[in-house]
């Protein structure tokens, strides 16, 4: 094998990817240049002052206070650089942007099941389209897992009984890894896949159609909009929840991501843990002025159709997000 | 062995272990032995006070009703009997100063007898438990729960389900009382042992560190008790 | 002292021969021979452990071992390592038989609560071994929940007792050494003429008794989820599985220090007496090692930085951890100025100390890495972690704990091993650690997950060098351990002080020490390192 065809640094898929690349950078040049001169010193002084003879006696050094000084404020400074160098980076690209196609990705001992925008499924395949922010909400069926795409240089654990989320954004078309980060079992190692990032035009056909092989096609397909409007019908949620005169409960229609009042006072978020915890425990969080009369869903409702609801509720949204 | 023999700067005094140079740097020492290891113990329940807190401000509504399942009545009963064990071993130290081994022998029995009337009160309060079949992981059942706390609920709230979180507010009743209650198990072991060791006359008014110690461990076994109280029954 | 010429006296080693003799002392020498024999079984399991899964490393599909086989094992490793080896070593066998004779103690405050703790260790290890034997355990050293809680299909509970119980051994040592080292040491000996081996215990220990039985109630609570079927940290039931990380890291990020520290006090005597100086700054590297265990205590969340615990949280977590790098970077500094215009010898302790300071300096700078919160993300859960933390504990304690045990070899037995090939294993295990673990690194940064033993090819050469370092650094290890072990029937006596070393236990004890320390009452009159001191070189 030629040595200097092994690849020593990943892909920089996106933009972000290569601003971390610049801190990676400086953290690495900081790193080089202590490591070469703190040992370039020590071997230095090995061999100057080796000892001559056992009779060497060397005159004490008197203890000053240049070097604690020079040797606390210099690092403090190069840290403080990382620090605040890696927290910008961390915080400006925390936030999906609000154009982000979202995908539904649920890990379970040891696959990667991804629902589309449209219902359409794959496991451990992952297609998006390039140039188009994704930002991906994230459950656990069983253990925590970790999503993990290198080459995005991003990471989230992902977590049962929690949403989690996560958003990158693909510039060139290709196939990357996609790893499981967080130890999860015997098949842990096993738990990978691929992203997939294909053209405008291809994510559509490959949207419309069965799927492009191998374990790409799932059996349901169904939309989960159309499903979870289904299931809102069904369950009279919009007897409680529309708005209607003498209504049981709040107007949560067309609310999901504005924030909500609770009778103690308090302001939430509705968002997909909000509104789940809602279905599950309905007294947790009581809203202003409506009683707390709402039974829970729990044993009702699976974790699958809770996910429909959430996107036929997102869908509706009056500020989609 | 020389050892003996070349100590010369000084007597041994009979309590004295050969390796501490005087009486008073043992005393000193075992007294700073005794501070940390109460350190370590706070640190222990420590960790179960955070679960707690953590817990207890996620779900409110389960740690209100769950506490609303408790006999206050019992848990106060236990509380005043273990800070009157608390008074009988400060009793015995009394006791132990003035060398009076009847008198250490007897406020020891007492609190043991008090010791003991806590864990009858303490199988009251589980059995109960298990007959309602509150006791996650073992014996739960969430109708059974519901209609319990329903029960123990004031007359003008209305209970329709089971709060989140409210077989994490037993859970941590079970743990935390449980370890509590190890920790007196213990604690009877250790008095038992210094029970035998004053009957034989091991101590005197000089040299009583055993039953000193002990008492500082009882108090703390009780002031944990008296954090567990309000935080498990009165919340 | 006292040597006396007629009949030599007896030492602690030959004082008695029986079994009982040594399973029933109270002595803490015997005790720290104990620790030792036992802890270089211990290591044996988990280099062993190691060896296995570093051959199926080699290449990028399973030939060797299966998945599950393979899950066993790292745990494994991970377990032995940690809570047998890395935490007990220093503290356990160079704390127990040098703190008393460093502070001029003629035993530790609580002789028979020492020997109760190394019978806490052994039973620990027991049930931890009696784990291994039934069949292992796969959750990894860090028993994260659920999965070690629900779904792990192995024997948690064991080796979960078994972590538990050792704890106690952890806080009954660290409160023997604090209790000793407050009210103990020999009159003169000030808190300022302490030996820095002595700061270093001194700030161990107080992790210990604080750190500890938080993970003590932690494993508890895991126990209790596992056997009875309480929520605690079940998500179905209420329970929140992050909660157990932050209670798993308040203890474990401190026990990094818990494992590092001594090694720092190990360093510091070994260079002091290779350069003959006083180490430069002796205060700052004194409360430096204060300043870390106490800030260590608040960076656990540098751990959980992917776990989605709030972000603005993280932030304190990371801006704490910078700050724990700047009293060890002061370390650093004055480590190196110690060998400015000194006498330096470069014999084979002070090679594994120059390579600790080289490998520990990789290690901590790595973790600056790893502290940055957008770098995190990347390498958290990498290879990179694992390149990390292996350069703090191997590079970084190993080499401490190699170094000590050489340094202090002569003191404990009598005898002189060989220098050439002592020397000879401390390069190459210098070399074989660094051939193992670079590559790591860069594994690491190109995306590769730990705790996978099938992987993308292009991953490959980094763990095929890895292992063939892992290869080269057991043969220094092999070479190391022959050394040490040959010397005991071949090595030359060595003599009270064949370092020429300050200290009490150089000074005022023989080699290998008499039963009984400072049967005569000795008074302390001068600094920690006075090598200008002419008494340390008068009698060989």
């Amino acid at each position: 094998m030629n040595f200097f065809a092994i690849k020593t640094s990943p892909i920089a898929a996106s933009e972000y990817a290569r601003e971390w690349d610049k801190l990676y950078a400086y953290l690495m040049a900081v790193s080089v240049f202590f490591t070469v001169a703190i040992c370039g010193v020590i071997i230095f002084f090995a061999v100057r002052y080796r000892r001559r003879s056992d009779a060497d006696r060397p005159a004490p050094t008197k203890d000053g206070k240049l070097l604690e000084i020079l040797g606390s404020v210099i690092p403090f400074i190069l840290v403080m650089v990382m620090f605040f160098w890696g927290a910008k980076l961390y915080f400006d690209a925390r936030i999906p942007p609000k154009d982000a196609i979202e995908i539904l990705v649920t890990g379970k001992q040891w696959m990667w099941k991804m629902q589309h925008p449209n219902g359409k499924r794959e496991i451990n395949d992952l297609h998006v389209p390039v140039g188009v922010p994704i930002k991906l909400t994230m459950t656990s069926e069983d253990v925590i897992h970790s999503f993990y795409l290198p080459d995005f240089r991003k990471k989230m654990d992902v977590l049962p009984g929690k949403y989690t989320q996560m958003w990158f954004l693909p510039e060139q078309e290709g196939r990357y890894h996609l790893f499981c980060a967080e130890y999860c079992g015997t098949e842990h190692a096993l738990m990978i896949g691929n992203l997939h990032v294909v053209s405008q035009a291809e994510y559509e056909r490959w949207l419309s159609t069965g799927g492009t092989g191998g374990m790409a096609a799932a059996a349901n397909a169904d939309d989960p909009v159309a499903a979870g409007q289904a299931l809102w019908e069904v369950h009279c949620m919009m007897a409680c929840h529309t708005g209607r005169p003498g209504a049981i409960g709040p107007n949560i229609h067309h609310a999901f991501g504005t924030m909500r009042e609770l009778e103690t006072g308090e302001f939430v978020l509705m968002d997909e843990n909000y509104v789940r915890n809602s279905m599950i425990n309905p007294n947790d969080d009581i809203a202003k002025g409506y009683p707390a009369a709402m039974t829970s869903f729990r044993g009702t409702l699976n974790n699958n159709q809770m996910n429909q609801i959430i996107a036929y509720l997102k869908s509706v949204a009056e500020d989609a997000p | 062995m020389s050892h003996a023999a070349a100590s010369t700067d000084h007597e041994h005094k009979p309590y004295q272990q050969h390796h501490f140079e005087s009486m008073e740097q043992q005393t000193q020492s075992t007294l700073l032995g005794i501070w940390l290891f109460m350190a370590q113990e706070i640190l222990f329940f420590g960790g179960l006070f955070a679960a707690y807190t953590v817990y207890r401000i996620l779900y409110p509504q389960a740690w209100a009703m769950g506490a609303g399942t408790q006999n206050v009545f019992l848990g106060m009963v236990n509380t005043i009997v273990l800070i009157g064990s608390s008074l009988s071993i400060v009793l015995a130290v009394h006791s132990a100063r003035h060398n009076d081994k009847k008198g250490i022998l007897k406020w020891f029995a007492l609190t043991l007898l008090l010791g003991l009337v806590f864990f009858g009160v303490k199988a009251i309060e589980y059995g109960t438990k298990w007959d309602h079949q509150l006791v996650p992981g073992l014996n739960w059942d969430d109708g059974h729960a519901l209609h319990t706390i329903q029960e123990h609920a004031p007359k003008n709230v209305e209970i329709n389900e089971l709060p989140k979180g409210i077989q994490l507010y037993y859970s941590l009743y079970f743990v935390m009382t449980g370890m509590h209650a190890l920790h007196m198990i213990i604690g009877f072991g250790l008095a038992i042992w210094i029970m035998i060791k004053a009957a034989r006359g091991r101590f005197n008014a000089e040299y009583y560190p055993h039953v000193e110690y002990f008492g500082l461990y009882w108090h703390f076994v009780d002031i944990v008790w008296i954090f567990l109280f309000p935080l498990l029954y009165l919340v | 002292m006292n040597d006396n010429n007629t009949t030599p006296p007896l030492n602690y080693l030959t004082n008695g021969h029986t079994v009982k003799s040594w399973l029933l002392t109270v002595d803490h020498k015997r005790i720290g021979i104990l620790y030792l024999i036992a802890m270089t079984c211990f290591f044996l399991i988990g280099a062993t452990a190691a060896t296995l899964f570093r051959l199926e490393l080699a290449t990028h599909n399973a030939n060797v071992l299966a998945n599950d086989t393979y899950n066993r094992l790292f745990t494994m490793h991970g377990i032995i390592m940690v809570f047998f080896f890395l935490i007990p070593a220093v503290p356990g066998v160079l704390g127990n038989f040098f703190v008393p004779l460093m502070i001029g103690a003629k035993d530790v405050a609580f002789p028979r609560l020492n020997l109760a703790s190394w019978y806490i260790y052994m039973a620990g290890g027991l049930f931890t071994l009696a784990a291994i034997i039934g069949g292992g355990i796969d959750t990894g050293w860090t028993f994260y929940t659920p999965y070690s809680s629900v779904y792990a299909d192995s024997h948690v509970i064991l080796a979960g007792t078994g972590v538990f119980i050792t704890g106690f051994s952890s806080i009954l040592t660290g409160l023997n050494f604090i209790v000793t080292i407050h009210k103990m040491r020999a009159p003169g000996l000030t808190w300022m003429r302490l030996p820095l081996f002595i700061w270093a215990q001194y700030s161990t220990a107080i992790i210990n008794v604080l750190g500890t039985p938080v993970l003590a109630i932690t494993l508890l609570l895991v126990l209790a989820e596992r056997v009875l079927g309480f929520g605690i940290f079940d998500p179905q039931k209420g329970g929140d599985p992050v909660l157990y990380q932050h209670m798993f890291w308040f203890y474990s990020h401190p026990a990094v220090y818990i494992m590092i520290l001594p090694g720092f006090g190990v360093v510091s005597e070994v260079l002091a007496c290779f350069s003959r100086k006083r180490i430069y700054g002796y205060e700052f590297v004194a409360f430096s090692s204060l300043a870390i265990a106490a800030i260590g205590f608040f960076v656990w969340g540098h751990h959980m930085f992917t776990s989605s615990q709030s972000p603005y949280a993280g932030l304190i977590f990371s801006i704490l951890t910078y700050l724990v790098g700047i009293p060890t970077a002061i370390k650093i500094f004055n480590w190196t100025a110690t060998l400015y215009k000194g006498s330096v010898q470069l014999s084979a302790p002070m090679l594994y100390t120059l390579g600790f300071i080289g490998l520990f300096l990789v290690g901590g700078l790595t973790g600056l890495f790893l502290a940055t919160k957008a770098i995190n993300v990347h390498l958290h859960d990498t290879y990179f972690v694992v390149a990390h933390f292996h350069y703090v504990m191997v590079g970084g304690m190993m080499m401490a704990w190699l170094a000590g045990l050489h340094f202090w070899w002569p003191k404990m037995f009598g005898k002189l091993y060989n220098e050439f090939w002592a020397r000879v294993g401390a390069v190459i295990i210098f070399f074989g650690f660094n051939f193992t673990f670079f590559p790591q690194f860069i594994a690491g940064y190109m995306g590769m997950p730990r705790r996978y033993h099938v992987y993308d090819i292009e991953y490959q050469p980094f763990q095929m060098l890895s292992t063939a370092g892992a290869f080269f650094m057991g043969i220094g290890l092999i070479i190391c351990l022959v050394t040490l072990v040959s010397s005991l029937i071949t090595g030359k006596a060595s003599g009270k002080n064949p370092w020429k070393a300050t200290g009490l236990e150089w000074n005022y004890a023989s080699s290998p020490p008499d039963t009984h320390n400072f049967t005569v009452p000795i008074k302390v009159d001068v600094e920690a390192y006075d090598y200008t001191d002419e008494r340390i070189y008068q009698d060989a």
